[in-house]
């Protein structure tokens, strides 16, 4: 029986509501098949407003890889302004996709990727508008299954209650194999319920179903471990790795989106993992390894994205572009082919080095050199040695005098506060070394007209990273000592009008952080948030840091511990934590070393360069390195006019 | 397609009179510049193919004039008032236009303005379909359906205006938002009164043209 579309009931709504064409669908290159015509219909979502949600490479590449299967369907959905949730809850109008407006409720699978845990009242209310029940416990055989995936789900615990299950890692091949398991048990009429299909999801190792696992907790409030209650479930659930990324050349046929977006360009993945092991980066601990999408697999997506699209402008996407061991080829390769065509390149790369402005040079050879930017991350070269970011003073300064000399007018600087072993002195260098490079730049422009932008935010301690153990700097102490730093700027009469200085205060990051290592418990936060009207917490408009501490004040006293005890202790050797039983292949004794080392400034180096240092992901994971150098070049396209 | 000159060039395409948000409109045009001539026809074809459903490109001929935003002086619109007896509707327009003017205030960028409706109106009238029903009204609801040409004048009188224009002359409150729908575009003929083709200027250009376009 098809699903009827909500769209001539939504049609009414939309005259009142904000930029309603974020909500008619109908992209280039987006899809819509018959209802009848799949067996298995995936609703993707990604939880934020369309501008952000619809450029997300990970909804992008699993729309295309699930819609190129025969009798299977997928469709993407986000998350509602509350402007049209009020209008949507007053008339009955369900939560919807954008391709074909069936309501969410009809899928058999709802898969929500999370980038940031920023996301999960979000998730709350677009269940509850799908009229799916918030518990997972609470919905039967005609629900569809919630599944989390995306980074954030490396622990997926304070969500634990509301998903019927979490993916880690890459999502490609996971998505297809759980198309298989539901097929399979819907083609047998569904037998033993929900029960049975999230079990035979469960048995194969890679899909985490957090009702199958009891946590059981310590009287001081630590969790004594966490056990599967059923035969046949797995310990610890593994994440997914794609190997061999040119055999996954996505998306092919990116969206164009129909309303202003963030990204407004093609992204086209170089690489996937990184392994520079920056300690506070769990995006780099749990992509491993690297995995090179190769110069003439680039080359193509890039000339096929292009003719299906129309776009002007690509970004070479990875976490370190410039460490793609090409990376010169493929810039210089793609900046010939393309510099008739007025389409722009971009890299985002944050490479503290002379190579990285070269391609940066290249990228922009008739274009406007506006601004570089670069992520030192620490203030002082001890703090530095801390996080495993290996750059001296003088490197950067060198760097940074490149950049002006080659005629580039404006640098922006990344920094954290916050990180372990941090003082007000380690942060206050970051002004010092601001006024170096001023002076600098002055002096290979000569010229005043330079600018220095100084970017710094509070650091999350974040799983499956050396630093989960880490207490996290609370919110005053952030803002106290960044506001030292700003002095420090301001005063300084020859060159604090050349600095800018940009920083975020340290409240969210305590939601951020609450959320990023949080166990079950603080599940009944996110519910509470969301009753008492909490939505967009990415948005600095509609987060409320009062909110979350109000309800974390009403909820976790109850369970013996509050929101210091997640955020801002120190966690020791010992302690299960909520994550463990999540496998990243890191090796947690390994983790733990390099945690150690961290506190003794001991650096650790790349394993692309030099021997395997045992972070145990490869053997744990049945993966390994894959790089070039290839040794091909991008050769001309030729034209067809 | 062709860009502009400078540090960020622009494609060049303008848009003329967009209808505004929550409008519905069967003739939007826009101009769209080339650095190479192309077949209008094959290009109608690609660019509808592109958009999405319910985006049509209908037609695409070759500006052989300058000018094209000038001459569309006027719109033809259908406004249907769902739940508002024809009848009622029909005093209502008649009290607006034996009005002289009829003032009107809307929310503008730059605040609440206050300006007449009434000038820009060239005709308003209350259709009948034949037969008392259009065909997609399955239900007996009442709906009033309004047909109306208005001069594009500064500052621009809209649809919306115009039913306020109602409210204010007669009292007309339709219970549900109007459903409004641009019908045509062009040069008004003051004397029928009626919208015409603003393509054709160029389309008579065409059949005239005899210079054949650069190879490409
Ligand atoms: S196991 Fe060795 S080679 Fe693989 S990512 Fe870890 S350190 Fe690198």
């Amino acid at each position: 029986m098809p699903v009827e579309s909500v769209f001539p009931r939504l049609e009414a709504l939309l005259p009142h509501v904000q930029k309603p064409i974020q909500y008619v669908g109908g992209e280039l290159n987006s899809t819509v098949k018959e209802w009848d015509e799949a067996d298995v219909r995936w609703a993707l979502m990604y939880p934020d407003a369309y501008e952000v949600g619809l450029p997300n490479q990970g909804v992008m590449i699993l729309y295309e890889v699930l819609n190129e299967r025969e009798r299977v369907l997928a469709e993407r959905t986000y998350s509602v302004w509350p402007d049209l949730e009020a209008l949507m809850r007053e008339h009955g109008v369900p939560q919807f996709t954008v391709d074909a407006h069936r309501p969410v409720g009809a899928f058999d699978l709802f898969g929500v990727s999370f980038s940031t845990e920023l996301g999960y009242t979000n998730l709350l209310t677009a269940l509850d508008l799908a009229g799916i029940p918030l518990d997972a416990a609470e919905r039967t055989v005609d629900h569809p299954i919630v599944v989390a995936g995306g980074h954030a789900a490396f622990n997926p615990e304070p969500i634990a209650d509301f998903v019927d299950c979490a993916v880690i890692g890459d999502g490609e091949q996971a998505v297809l194999e759980m198309t298989e398991i539901v097929r399979a048990w819907k083609a047998e009429g569904r037998p033993g319920g929900r029960d049975e299909v999230l079990t035979r999801l469960a048995r194969t190792g890679g899909v985490y179903v957090p009702r199958f696992y009891d946590v059981e907790y310590l009287a001081d409030g630590r969790i004594s471990r966490v056990v599967p209650n059923r035969s046949g479930v797995p310990w610890r659930v593994s994440k997914h790795t794609v190997m061999d990324l040119d055999e996954w050349p996505y998306p092919k046929q990116p969206l164009v989106p129909l309303a202003e977006t963030v990204h407004e360009r093609m992204s086209v993945e170089i690489f996937r993992g990184c392994t520079r092991g920056c300690r506070f980066c769990q995006a780099g601990m749990i992509t491993r390894p690297v995995r090179e999408r190769s110069i003439t697999g680039i080359g193509e997506m890039v000339d096929k994205g292009l003719k299906n699209t129309g776009f002007e402008e690509v970004g070479l996407l990875s976490l370190s572009s410039a460490d793609h061991s090409e990376i010169g080829d493929v810039a210089k390769g793609l900046a010939d082919r393309y510099e008739e065509d007025k389409i722009g390149l971009s890299l985002p790369s944050t490479r503290v080095d002379a190579f990285n402005i070269d391609l940066a040079n290249e990228l922009t050879r008739n274009g406007r050199r506006s601004g570089l930017t670069f992520a030192p991350e620490g203030g002082s070269e001890r703090i530095r040695k801390v996080i495993n970011k290996m750059v001296s003073e003088e490197d950067l300064i060198r760097t940074v005098a490149t950049a002006y000399g080659n005629g580039w007018r404006q640098v922006k600087l990344y920094f954290m506060c916050g990180l372990p072993t941090e003082t007000d002195e380690d942060v206050l260098q970051i002004a010092d070394m601001a006024t170096k490079v001023i002076a600098k730049g002055r002096e290979v422009s000569r010229s005043n007209d330079i600018r220095c932008t100084v970017s710094i935010g509070g650091f999350v301690p974040k799983p499956h990273t050396p630093f989960q153990w880490a207490p996290q700097l609370s919110a005053e102490e952030t803002d106290t000592r960044l506001g030292k730093l700003r002095d420090a700027i301001r005063a300084d009469k020859r060159y604090g009008r050349s600095i800018g200085f940009r920083y975020h205060d340290g409240k969210p990051g305590i939601v951020e952080g609450l959320l990023s290592r949080g166990d079950r418990r603080v599940g009944d936060v996110i519910r509470a948030v969301y009753e008492a009207g909490g939505r967009f917490d990415g948005w600095r408009e509609y987060f409320s840091y009062d909110l979350w501490m109000e309800c974390a004040a009403k909820t976790l006293p109850g369970h013996g511990v509050d929101v210091d005890w997640y955020t801002t202790r120190e966690r020791a050797y010992e302690e299960v934590l909520p994550w463990d039983h999540l496998d990243s292949g890191l090796d947690k004794d390994w983790l733990w070393e390099d945690w150690q080392d961290a506190l003794d400034e001991t650096e650790v180096e790349d394993c692309r360069w030099t021997p395997c240092f045992d972070c145990g992901v490869c053997p744990q994971m049945d993966t390994s390195i894959q790089i070039g150098p290839t040794g091909k070049k991008l050769l001309p396209l030729t034209v067809v006019k | 397609m062709a860009y502009s000159a400078g540090f960020t060039p622009h494609p060049k395409v303008s848009y003329a009179n967009a209808a505004p948000t929550g409008t519905a409109s069967e003739a939007e045009y826009l101009e769209i510049a080339l650095a190479d001539r192309r077949e209008p026809q094959a290009l109608r074809a690609l660019l509808d193919a592109s958009l999405p459903p319910g985006l049509d490109v209908l037609d695409a001929v070759e500006a052989h004039t300058s000018g094209f935003a000038d001459r569309l002086t006027a719109s033809r619109w259908e406004l249907r008032l769902e739940r508002v007896e024809p009848a009622e509707a029909e005093s209502a327009v008649r009290a607006f236009l034996d009005a002289p003017s009829v003032e009107v205030q809307r929310e503008t960028k730059k605040g609440l303005r206050t300006f007449d409706a009434r000038a820009a109106v060239a005709s308003l009238e209350v259709v009948r379909t034949p037969g008392g029903e259009a065909p997609d009204r399955p239900d007996t609801t009442p709906c009033a359906i309004l047909r109306l040409v208005v001069r594009h004048l500064t500052p621009a009188v809209r649809p919306d205006d115009v039913l306020s224009g109602l409210r204010a002359a007669a009292g007309l409150a339709p219970p549900v938002p109007a459903a409004v729908t641009r019908l045509a575009q062009g040069p008004l003929d003051e004397e029928s009164g009626t919208v015409a083709d603003p393509l054709a200027p160029d389309r008579d250009a065409t059949s005239v043209a005899t210079a054949p376009g650069p190879t490409a």
